[in-house]
């Protein structure tokens, strides 16, 4: 199955770069024609690509996300659009949770939709996959929440990826922040890391957490590994029980997360766990069981309960449009695209050079996950948000700033 | 010790899953000499089919639990009468093939139909852990190895002391020579699939219950380890299934146990393996030249 999956996808791949092989050339030369004349004439509308996990194992991420995009894309138009009167267009396609249908769909949505922006995907691994594309395209990528380090910088040569962005904070720092967390909140020494090896997200939060709890003074009593398709635990969690670990440091996605929590506390371990912004899902409660997620804590991008002014406002809104609390990553969404439409703004034109010069720009964005600039990485400096889960329920405990 | 035995609990409910999945195999194997890798997703369709018994119709687990049964009986049937009956006296070779695309057929349907998000199967039970010293059993525990158990007993019954038991063993011994005595070989064939294809369905309702969560492929991963599992005892031979997957249960979790949880599948394709290269007919098997 994976092979014929492969082939698939080097065919559709090499159809995708003689399609635009053959028609690269036209566009290129119509676009410089369009600005050299008319330069005034106004744009009817911008189109900006959604590359997100409609459906498959993450799928409450991308369809939250889009949520908050969509919102806000409806509010900007509403409001007189972006460069003085032109509508925002979005252009959405499901990656499946796949990271070669995400490269896939980038492709699609920059060769065929031919989009000047793109917003998503949700995971770090599928926003890497979609990075390349963006690159060779020269055509801006936002992710709202890819967290992985190596998302915005190319690990090889340790520079900025010129056309790729994030509004999220970064795993290094959410890694750090728990370990701090855990050493000085909750005052704890021994501590036990579970990391999926399949997610370069958990991998990457996992070591910094290491890294940081070691040299606070705290020990790593165990270090174990899963696979995001395993679904018995019990036998690694029995060896994570017999270290006896004071806390557990599981950075992973809400599905995994879910059922290793529930099979610890029927094993009796309940010692806290604490993770990070891949636990933000309403599906964790239902995988896990409210009864089972107690003394669970996890850091966030934002909290629906923080009695900012302007989270406020947004969460009624979101209420108001969706019937639900909007997550985290409906909040970031939703600042994307505010913060899309605030760089097509600074950049004067809908061109796609111009936004990524405005997005690496940015100055004291205010949007509902806190105020942000962007560093020479392209990554955001911004507040982390530590939530509790009582029974299930998230609860807001502390907020960190940079 | 206790750590060991702890581990030893792990793998005897994931090994008891197995060797159900494992009967399945065995079954149809012995009969009609096909491996039937659409039993696994048979299982996975048991284990939807009581997911939404259980969440949409609030019917209580064990009414579920067999009704489940009762339709992936029905499923196996069909997919035998549609599929395999009419390459019945071709090469096995066509006959493996179409197993690989009715299981192909059956994930993709049902991620059609169902989505291919996991879901959380409902609890059924309140749970109660029994725990001496360090060693935790939880209720689930012990219900999966009372459910397992009663239906290998079941099986065993319906092999050894029914009418249909002793076609069944016939049929596998010498299809024509069953025919030329009178048994009915068709319907012998419908009615292994319908007794394997229902213990799938009971493997995966309590894997639903066991672990909470359920997705249209995961049936591939058992289904192919069951294979292993039936190999390992004896592939045509019942007891085989049964003492192949608990053995493979337990190495699973003593190997993840020890700290290799990584490497956890690819120990069981090796055991596999081993079997095939040290004793080709399992550990149960005996040695007697294929008829032809």
């Amino acid at each position: 199955m994976k092979l014929s999956k492969k082939i698939v996808f080097l065919m559709v791949m090499a159809l995708v770069v003689a399609l635009a092989a053959a028609c690269g050339a036209q566009p290129a030369d119509e676009q410089s024609g369009d600005q050299s004349g008319d330069e005034n004439t106004a744009v009817e509308s911008v189109k900006i690509g959604l590359n997100y996990e409609l459906s498959g194992a993450v799928a409450t991420y991308g369809g939250n996300t889009v949520k908050g995009i969509e919102m806000a894309a409806k509010e900007i138009n509403e409001s007189g659009g972006v460069l003085g009167g032109a509508k925002i267009e979005l252009i959405k396609y499901d990656n499946k949770s796949d990271a070669a249908e995400a490269t896939n769909v980038q492709t699609k949505l920059i060769t065929v939709d031919g989009v000047v922006a793109s917003i998503g995907p949700a995971t770090s691994t599928n926003t890497l996959a979609a990075i390349p594309v963006s690159m060779d395209n020269q055509v801006p990528l936002l992710t709202p929440s890819g967290t992985a380090d190596m998302v915005t910088v190319d690990e090889a040569t340790g520079k900025a990826k010129e056309y790729a962005f994030r509004l999220c904070f970064y795993d290094s720092f959410q890694g750090s922040v728990g370990a701090n967390f855990i050493f000085n909140s909750l005052q704890l020494k021994k501590a036990a890391v579970y990391v999926d090896t399949n997610s370069d997200y958990s991998k990457a939060i996992g070591e910094v957490f290491k890294k940081t709890f070691t040299e606070l003074g705290g020990e790593i009593v165990a270090e174990e590994n899963y696979v995001n398709t395993d679904q018995d635990f019990k036998p690694t969690l029995t060896r994570i029980k017999s270290a006896n670990p004071e806390v557990i440091y599981l950075p992973g996605y809400y599905n995994n997360v879910g059922l290793i929590v529930k099979q610890a506390r029927e094993m009796g371990i309940t010692v806290p766990f604490v993770g990070a912004d891949g636990y933000d899902s309403p599906d964790l409660v239902k995988l896990g069981g409210a009864e089972n997620l107690n003394n669970v804590f996890f850091t966030n991008h934002y909290s629906s309960q923080d009695t900012d002014p302007n989270v406020q406002k947004f969460v009624e809104a979101f209420k108001a449009a969706n019937g639900d609390e909007p997550d985290a990553f409906a909040a970031l969404g939703y600042d994307a695209m505010y913060l899309m439409a605030d760089a097509i703004n600074r950049a004067g034109k809908a061109d796609p050079e111009a936004i990524k010069d405005a997005l690496a720009a940015t100055q004291d964005f205010a949007g509902v996950t806190g105020t942000l600039s962007m560093d020479e990485n392209h990554n955001p400096v911004k507040a982390v948000v530590i939530l509790e889960l009582k029974d299930g329920v998230q609860t807001f405990r502390d907020k960190i700033l940079p | 010790m206790e750590i060991l035995i702890q581990q030893l609990i792990n793998g005897i409910a994931l090994g008891s899953i197995y060797a159900l999945i494992a009967l399945g195999y065995t079954m149809v194997y012995g009969i009609i000499q096909l491996i039937n890798f659409a039993h696994g997703d048979i299982y996975m369709v048991g284990a939807f089919v009581a997911f939404f018994l259980i969440s949409i119709f609030h019917l209580p687990f064990f009414a579920a639990l067999i009704i489940a049964m009762l339709a992936c009986s029905l499923l196996g049937v069909i997919i035998e009468r549609v599929a395999y009956k009419p390459l019945r006296n071709q090469n096995r070779l066509t006959a493996l093939i179409t197993a690989i695309g009715v299981s192909f057929f059956l994930e993709y349907t049902m991620m059609y139909f169902v989505k291919p998000d996991p879901r959380a199967f409902p609890a059924s039970f309140k749970l109660h852990n029994i725990t001496i010293g360090n060693v935790v059993i939880s209720s689930k525990d012990i219900l999966i190895l009372i459910i397992s158990f009663t239906l290998m007993l079941i099986l065993t019954y319906i092999v050894n002391r029914t009418k249909t038991g002793k076609s069944m063993r016939a049929v596998s011994f010498d299809k024509d020579a069953a025919q030329l005595m009178g048994i009915d070989v068709n319907k012998t064939i419908s009615a292994t699939f319908a007794i394997g294809s229902s213990l799938a369905a009971a493997a995966g309702v309590l894997v639903g219950m066991y672990y909470g969560q359920i997705d249209p492929l995961m049936g591939i991963m058992p289904g192919l380890k069951a294979f292993i599992a039936a190999v390992i005892g004896g592939i045509g031979i019942i007891p085989g299934a049964a003492f192949g997957g608990l053995i493979l249960g337990v190495t699973e979790a003593l190997v993840s146990g020890a700290g290799y949880s990584m490497l956890r599948d690819a120990v069981a394709f090796v055991v596999l393996i081993l079997i095939l290269i040290i004793k080709p007919t399992g550990i149960l098997g005996k040695n007697i030249r294929e008829k032809v």
